[in-house]
């Protein structure tokens, strides 16, 4: 067995198999030469200094010995041969196998001009270091993206006393995940912190002098003057390596309910597309927990289960002292209503429909509410139900 | 078996009560996980070894019992 990508999809991969009492020759091909590490960490507390980089660290040394792998750390795939059933490696080495899970991840988006000095990506532990360093200098940050990644650093480094902007194109932070109500709640939250929020406006370009970034100019022409900037644009599934190899890549790795590409060739984690058959829709995930489910269950069916996979995605996201979590998916059409709680304490949990059914909760600082609210999205609940509790919209949030 | 959890790295996700609710709650103010039990029966060890694998935070640790390899 091979697995290509040693993070939380990879590792998981290489546990389960062992876990479910497969005892053959396991390969774990990882790009990076650090040994697996977790990524949410990245953003809070590895950014900010709470945590030492080595906390993130997903298994001890003794753990990975234990898995008795060929643990190939700074190893890139290169290309994958799938008649003849050999991943081929930079430097010229090839690896046969007989099953095969791809956990490649992605890798994050830039802008043009992004080879400034200043301008930083946070992706891997090593980008997380160097960003530190860099706001250790008391710099002023503009963050470009106002996902999960953009917010979370802007909060990180809004923490350490930094003067902040987070500009966003879309009219709120995290619309695509939230919804536009959430996402003015979260606008506010950074606004009520201090962080400068700049929303429904464009990059346009980077400024720089002498090599390093000195401004970021939006797409009205005003320019946020910058020593450090964070690009939070999203992500693009890494697949150049699976280019020329059959595979079907659109959106990711194409795979089936059971989150198989080819014949014994599965992928999982954040360059899995796959169809999830609750939501009857095609999916890639970008989330810490789907990176573990995902792994157990293409796993799974890599050694016979024939279960297709069908989670509910659970996600969450921690800004200052905020913590939102969610179940579910959040169409731009969807309703929402509060279910437990009030906005304007602080406290509250929501749910999302969407004909007819019930798709979403959301929970803002309310977590057990919310893990007792996830049964509404496993079973789809009727979404008449709620028709008499209070929708939650502009005019509650403010 | 074993089961250890570290609070201090606890993200509150909850999926621990929903592998294993016979053996983790979570605190009513903040949803940090709470450990019902040190030792869980054997009865529940699939389901704790399942709370430690599908935990977002890796907050779960399980010590097994040692055998003899």
């Amino acid at each position: 067995m091979v697995i290509v990508g040693a993070s939380a999809a990879g590792l998981t991969a290489a546990e389960t198999l062992r876990r479910r009492g497969w005892n053959g020759e396991l390969t774990l091909i990882g790009e990076e030469s650090r040994p697996p590490y977790d990524r949410p960490p990245l953003s809070k507390q590895i950014l900010t200094g709470a945590w030492e980089p080595e906390r993130a660290a997903l298994r001890t040394l003794r753990d990975l010995d234990r898995l008795k792998a060929d643990l190939r750390l700074g190893h890139r795939a290169v290309a994958l041969d799938v008649p003849g059933r050999r991943v081929h490696l930079e430097g010229g080495e090839n690896i046969g196998f007989d099953g095969l899970v791809i956990a490649t991840g992605v890798a994050p988006r830039r802008l043009p001009d992004s080879d400034l000095a200043g301008v930083h990506v946070l992706r891997t532990l090593d980008d997380a270091i160097a960003l530190r360093a860099a706001l250790l200098a008391g710099p002023r940050v503009v963050v470009v993206g106002a996902g999960f990644l953009g917010t979370e650093v802007a909060a990180a480094a809004r923490v350490m006393g930094l003067e902040v902007t987070v500009a966003e194109p879309e009219p709120v932070p995290v619309r695509r995940p939230f919804g536009d109500r959430v996402g003015e709640l979260v606008a506010d939250l950074h606004r009520d912190h201090g962080t400068r929020v700049r929303c429904g406006v464009g990059v346009r370009r980077l400024h720089g002098a002498g090599g390093r970034v000195t401004g970021v100019e939006l797409g009205d022409g005003t320019t946020l003057p910058a020593d450090v900037v964070v690009q939070a644009l999203g992500s693009t599934p890494a697949t150049g390596w699976l280019s020329g190899s059959g595979l079907r890549l659109r959106d990711g790795v194409d795979c089936d309910a059971l989150c198989e590409a080819a014949p014994g060739i599965y992928a999982a984690g954040d360059v899995a597309s796959w169809f999830n058959p609750h939501f009857g829709t095609r999916m890639r995930l970008e989330h810490r927990m789907n990176a573990t489910e995902q792994a157990m269950a293409a796993v799974g069916n890599l050694l016979g289960d024939a279960t297709p996979f069908a989670p509910v995605p659970y996600f969450w996201t921690d800004q200052y002292d905020t913590r939102i979590q969610a179940y579910g998916i959040s169409p731009p059409d969807a309703e929402m209503r509060i279910v437990y709680g009030d906005p304007s304490d602080g406290h509250f949990a929501a749910a999302y429909g969407h004909h007819g059914r019930v798709v979403g909760v959301l929970g803002w600082n309310a977590p057990r509410q919310v893990r007792t609210l996830r049964h509404l999205v496993v079973d789809s609940a009727p979404w008449a139900a709620f028709a008499a509790t209070p929708a939650l919209d502009p005019a509650t949030v403010n | 078996m074993k089961v250890i959890v570290d609070q201090n790295k606890c993200v509150a996700s909850g999926q621990c009560v929903l592998s294993a609710p016979d053996a983790f709650d979570q605190r009513e103010e903040d949803g940090i996980v709470v450990l019902l039990t040190e030792k869980p029966p054997d009865g529940l060890a699939d389901d704790v070894r399942q709370a430690a694998a599908l935990c977002p935070a890796q907050a779960i640790w399980v010590e097994e019992e040692e055998k003899k390899e």
